[in-house]
């Protein structure tokens, strides 16, 4: 049994040992402080080789495929990127390479980076401030949102063009949920417990 | 799950941001800060400077908001003639091509969204600063929804970004990406970062101090 505070109320609990996925809801505020994870290393480990080989599909295979009559050309995933880029936003174009190319990557990297060590019983050096990245660039990974935007351009175009999606966007489409499940087998505080001392 | 009757703070603790351990606030003098025993991160009671901070970038997200909303935010160039789209008239076309569901989309991520977390954060601010004990625990889910919904407002931006893609590749017309984009982006990441600086806990050390 261990003490925390709320992280948004600051009311402190005594935590038991939880069942499996069982959430810890503060008393107070309502916020689900975390949620108890059974098996948090290799659910983690699975879901991230997973989610890595989808993100290589997404990488090497067409995206979006514009049909206009006899024309017909294939977009991939940084083509608008590119785009941006060249027209000279350069802040907008990076800002969408992070958001939903370089993040999930940079998350599930992080996450092998942390649970392969943990896996093998070993220690790694930085591992703490690994840890503390991947925890702050959660809100930056944005590949749910990118997925409605491509919803939204279909519609757009489609009174114009055919738009026919490739491989790569059911891959990315998978890939949402995949890194989803990756993400919620994590158990921080499990996490943390074996990072101490690591300084 | 059991609960004491105390907050961290009135126990004379302060938890980790980062790895949520609890250790005791040493009576430190001015310039000299605590680090968390487990993960080395500086040890603060509250967020610093949480309401100044946030007050500063819901501002700045402010005055970014006009130009995104006044200015184009596509430019799209066929046959000799130049259209320019806001994201308004973005979602009009939307409404008169029949599909109003996008056109909602679009609105609440682009337009609602973002007004609504400008209301909802200087709201919570006000409330703070007047030290009001009214519904913390409304308030307290106000702000967890405003962390949530914020990034959805990155929508248009990335609309914009497959559009210039796929419009140009299919050769459909000439087609930029016009000045609202840049400060849309901003609104974006200012208000994310604005909710982020406010600290939650501020409402409930008013509510324990009154009581
Ligand atoms: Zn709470
Ligand atoms: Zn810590």
């Amino acid at each position: 049994m261990h003490q925390i505070a709320c992280h948004e109320c600051d009311l402190i609990h005594d935590i038991p040992s939880m069942p499996d996925r069982a959430a810890a809801v503060c008393v107070r505020c309502g916020c689900v402080m975390f949620r108890a994870q059974k098996d948090s290393i290799d659910r983690t480990l699975a879901w991230t080789f997973a989610g890595l080989v989808l993100y290589a599909v997404v990488v090497s295979f067409p995206f979006l495929a514009i049909k206009n009559g006899p024309i017909g050309n294939e977009t991939g995933l940084l083509t608008g990127i590119e785009f941006l880029y060249r027209q000279g936003i350069i802040p907008l174009a990076v800002l969408v390479l992070l958001t939903c190319i370089l993040m999930p990557l940079i998350q599930m990297l992080g996450l092998l980076y942390i649970f392969i060590p943990l896996k093998l019983n070993v220690r790694v050096k930085y591992a703490i401030p690994v840890f503390r990245l991947f925890k702050h660039i959660k809100p930056w990974s944005m590949m749910e949102i990118y997925m409605l935007g491509i919803l939204v351009s279909i519609v757009k175009l489609g009174k114009m063009a055919t738009i026919v999606p490739g491989l790569a966007v059911i891959a990315f489409g998978l890939l949402i949920f995949v890194l989803n499940f990756a993400l919620s087998a994590v158990d921080e505080h499990m996490v943390w417990e074996n990072l101490e001392g690591d300084l | 799950m059991k609960a004491t009757h105390a907050s961290a703070r009135q126990l004379g603790l302060v938890s980790c941001p980062d790895c949520h351990l609890l250790s005791r606030m040493k009576k430190t003098s001015a310039h000299e800060a605590a680090y968390c025993s487990r993960c080395g991160r500086e040890l603060q009671q509250r967020k610093p400077n949480s309401i100044m901070r946030t007050w500063a970038l819901v501002i700045a997200a402010m005055v970014f908001y006009i130009p995104a909303n006044l200015l184009p935010m596509t430019i799209t160039s066929a046959l000799g003639s130049v259209s320019t789209d806001t994201i308004m008239s973005g979602v009009i076309y939307f409404i008169h091509s029949g599909s109003w569901e996008i056109a909602l989309v679009i609105f609440t991520a682009s337009v609602f969204i973002p007004f609504l977390k400008f209301v909802i954060l200087i709201y919570l601010l006000l409330s703070v600063q007047f030290k009001s004990i009214r519904r913390p625990k409304d308030r307290t889910r106000f702000y967890r929804f405003t962390e949530a919904v914020g990034r959805w407002s990155m929508l248009d931006i990335y609309v914009v970004t497959i559009l210039v893609a796929l419009v140009k590749l299919g050769f459909l017309a000439d087609i930029e990406a016009g000045p609202a984009a840049i400060y849309f982006a901003a609104v974006v990441v200012t208000t994310m970062i604005a909710a982020e600086s406010f600290d939650p806990r501020l409402i409930w050390d008013v509510v324990e101090d009154r009581s």
